[in-house]
């Protein structure tokens, strides 16, 4: 299968492309940008006249809540979401049930993903059994099973020897280690940010220091261990100085950011609205400045969906008792574009985010158009708007505290190893 | 997205339900009070009836166990001559049953004209009444009879009332509420209705452990040592202290609570001779007040009960006619 994507806008920041350029693909892989390869015959053409084409988006946190979870969601469900995204490259935390704890889950979850119109799938293992904080994984096989990273998902490791232990296994191999950095204790019964808006609204509150006093635990046993440590889904202003200023003494950590992040704060809890309650919890809008302006100066390495579907059920109850999490696949491209409107960023800075960077995090190759890689790539109309409605959202998470919003940035096309995964010419 | 329209007003501003009194105007709190006032003279008659809310049920939805606040409202909406339907619903997280959207869909199928619903969740009755509203049955008036820690609405606004029986003016009084702020709905609703009053002063008294982060945003000056917070203050509001608060990380014991939080004799002094001191109920003596000021002529603790019936007539009349 050849096909020639043509007279669209090539935005591809790892190799430095920005500029109207044709795209050609065979055997699933590019075969060239730019120019036509001798003797191209094209099996398919697209014709990308006034779009963006871009290397498909590579996402570090969405929840396919398989196995265990499938009244939330499915693979089936979510992998159309992910399409309909333009992502073709994810990582799923292992707060599955079970979680990816052993080789097997991940075996199965690996081949149950093996589909042309399905994006590849990164598993993220656990690091501890059950994600309980006690035992190790068998990290060294659940890699060759396919996982490439270890974690938690949004549970801590509350006995800080066993996080050592688990630093100094993992760097044992040159696993990368990702967590959340958000401390049990602090943030105890807490649904909302510690303050003014949880003052008001009598809502138990979690400090920023739980977000703090985690990352100072993360970031001392990752200077101890020379473990490689991602932070997850940074929420606040002083976790992100953190970062950077552990960063600056040599302590290998990177770290991403969800993209409600960058859109909302604790304002937006409104009048309770359960689809503001996310975990970590949406903070000041001083911590949502902080968060946009080191996203673009690169201080956070990569933005992330944090999509996490749940199902109406667990969303229909007082904001305290509902279940954090939002659906994220298919509104990281438009809130990434809205981001990158709003600071000024032309595409060529704003995209590396979710795609070149974040492979980066990952350790795969992909997030390039790059000859010879696989054809995962995405095809957007910048202009075209959407109101985001139950409608529209393929997922089978409905919820978002997006609803009602009108934002720019159509995907058109997904191909994934160059098979045309999404077709949405005609929406 | 919520709308950001404040959920208790209609398109017209006018009173819909009763969820809050934060944002709610200055003229729908003093249109309350004044229409509480005639009622008080209602319970002195011998025939202590009044037809306003005659053939509407009144549906008490209580998730939360309370004796004084479902009676008051019972007592309210009874002298009103609705019918009252009490439910007691136990949601302790062992007898997981009906969820809260379907228990309200199953009592607006019996055709209730109100719910009166006290829950241990803050922003339940918002869930309920939005709930109403997505299914067209916004007709059925919600009030909060307290919710989690967010709001008590009735409460603050019997509060108002007794404050502008014994002092008239609102515009010229410093105000005190002592105790535990973090925990207390009450302390919420009181400060945003002294706020929105036009009281210059309102103050909260505690220790830092019972004072919610930022609740100088609220618009009050915060004391965390109770005899400088008293000095001069015309008006002294109480909290009661939730037993599961005592003895923990919150507090090391009731004793030292009381020796210096609790209001006695002495430290009331360095309030204004004619100061009132106040108490929502149920009081614990000894651990947050001195039975010696509770049983003292400066306290209005009971008179505030009995103007929380007429208060809580007043806003059932108006929901009922709105």
């Amino acid at each position: 299968m050849k096909i020639h994507i043509k007279n669209g806008h090539v935005v591809d920041p790892f190799n430095g492309i920005d500029r109207i350029a044709d795209v050609f693909i065979a055997a699933g892989r590019i075969a060239a940008v730019g120019y036509e390869p001798a003797g191209f015959q094209a099996n398919s053409v697209i014709d990308a006249n006034g779009l963006v084409v871009c290397p498909g988006l590579v996402d570090l946190a969405a929840r396919l809540r398989e196995p265990g979870f499938e009244y939330k969601a499915t693979l089936d469900s979510e992998m159309a979401a992910a399409a309909a995204g333009g992502v073709t490259s994810l990582a799923c935390p292992p707060d599955t049930d079970p979680p990816l704890d052993e080789p097997g889950l991940v075996q199965m979850l690996k081949y149950r993903a093996r589909h042309p119109n399905f994006a590849h799938v990164f598993p993220i293992g656990a690091l501890t059994v059950k994600l309980a904080g006690e035992r190790l994984t068998e990290m060294a096989e659940l890699a060759e099973a396919g996982c490439v990273a270890f974690g938690q998902a949004n549970t801590a490791v509350l006995d800080t020897q066993v996080l050592l232990r688990a630093f100094q296994y993992a760097a044992t191999f040159d696993f990368p280690v990702w967590l959340q950095a958000q401390d049990p204790y602090l943030a105890r019964a807490g649904v909302a940010h510690d303050g003014e808006v949880a003052a008001r609204l009598g809502l138990t509150g979690i400090p920023v220091a739980a977000e703090t006093v985690a990352l100072a635990t993360i970031l001392q046993l990752a200077r101890e261990t020379g473990a490689r440590v991602h932070i997850n889904r940074i929420s606040s202003r002083i976790g992100l100085e953190m970062i950077v200023s552990a960063r600056a003494a040599g302590i290998a950590a990177t770290c991403d950011v969800g993209v409600h992040y960058l859109h909302l704060c604790e304002n937006d809890v409104g009048y309770f609205d359960p689809h503001a309650r996310l975990d970590p919890p949406l903070r000041a809008q001083s911590d949502r400045d902080a968060l946009r302006q080191g996203l673009a100066d690169g201080s956070i390495d990569a933005l992330c969906s944090d999509h996490a579907p749940v199902d109406d059920d667990v969303k229909q109850v007082p904001f305290a008792e509902a279940e954090p999490g939002a659906t994220g696949l298919e509104l990281l491209l438009p809130l990434t574009l809205k981001w990158a409107s709003e600071m000024k960023l032309p595409l060529s800075r704003a995209l590396p985010r979710i795609t070149s960077d974040a492979a980066r995090i990952l350790g795969v190759p992909a997030g390039t158009l790059s000859v010879g890689s696989a054809a995962d790539i995405c095809v957007f109309d910048p202009q075209a708007t959407l109101r985001i409605s139950r409608e529209t959202l393929k997922s089978q998470g409905k919820n978002t505290p997006f609803i009602g919003y009108e934002l720019a940035g159509r995907v058109r096309y997904t191909l994934i190893d160059g098979h045309l995964a999404y077709d949405g010419s005609w929406d | 997205m919520n709308s950001a329209r404040n959920p208790q007003l209609n398109r017209d501003g006018g009173l819909q339900h009763l969820l809050t009194i934060e944002g709610l105007p200055r003229e729908v709190i003093t249109a309350i009070l004044d229409t509480a006032a005639p009622f008080t003279e209602v319970a002195e008659r011998e025939v202590k009836k009044l037809p306003l809310l005659r053939g509407k049920s009144v549906f008490n939805l209580f998730f939360e166990n309370s004796t004084r606040t479902r009676t008051t409202f019972e007592i309210a909406a009874k002298r009103l001559s609705a019918d009252v339907i009490n439910l007691n619903i136990n949601t302790s997280s062992t007898t997981k049953g009906e969820t809260l959207l379907d228990t309200v869909d199953n009592l607006a199928a019996m055709q209730a004209d109100m719910f009166v619903v006290r829950h241990a969740s803050s922003g339940a009755p918002y869930l309920i009444a939005q709930h109403l509203a997505a299914t067209g049955r916004d007709h059925i008036r919600v009030i909060n009879a307290g919710d989690g820690r967010h709001a008590h609405p009735t409460q603050g606004l019997l509060d108002m009332y007794t404050i502008r029986h014994y002092k008239k003016d609102f515009t010229n009084l410093t105000v005190a509420i002592v105790g535990d702020i973090l925990h207390s709905r009450v302390a919420r609703s009181q400060i945003h209705a002294l706020t929105t009053l036009g009281v210059p002063e309102v103050r909260v008294i505690g220790p830092k452990t019972l004072l919610p982060t930022d609740v100088e945003r609220l618009g009050v000056r915060v004391f965390n040592d109770m005899r400088s917070g008293l000095r001069g203050v015309d008006v002294v509001m109480m909290l009661r202290l939730q037993n599961e608060r005592m003895n923990g990380a919150l507090l090391p014991s009731t004793q030292e609570f009381f020796k210096y939080y609790g209001l006695t004799l002495d430290k009331l002094e360095l309030a204004k001779p004619d100061a009132i001191v106040m108490h929502p109920g149920p009081m614990n003596r000894g651990v947050e007040i001195d039975s010696a000021v509770a049983d003292g002529p400066h306290a209005v603790i009971l008179p505030q009960v009995t103007f929380g019936i007429a208060v809580r007539m007043a806003v059932m009349s108006m929901l009922a006619r709105s």
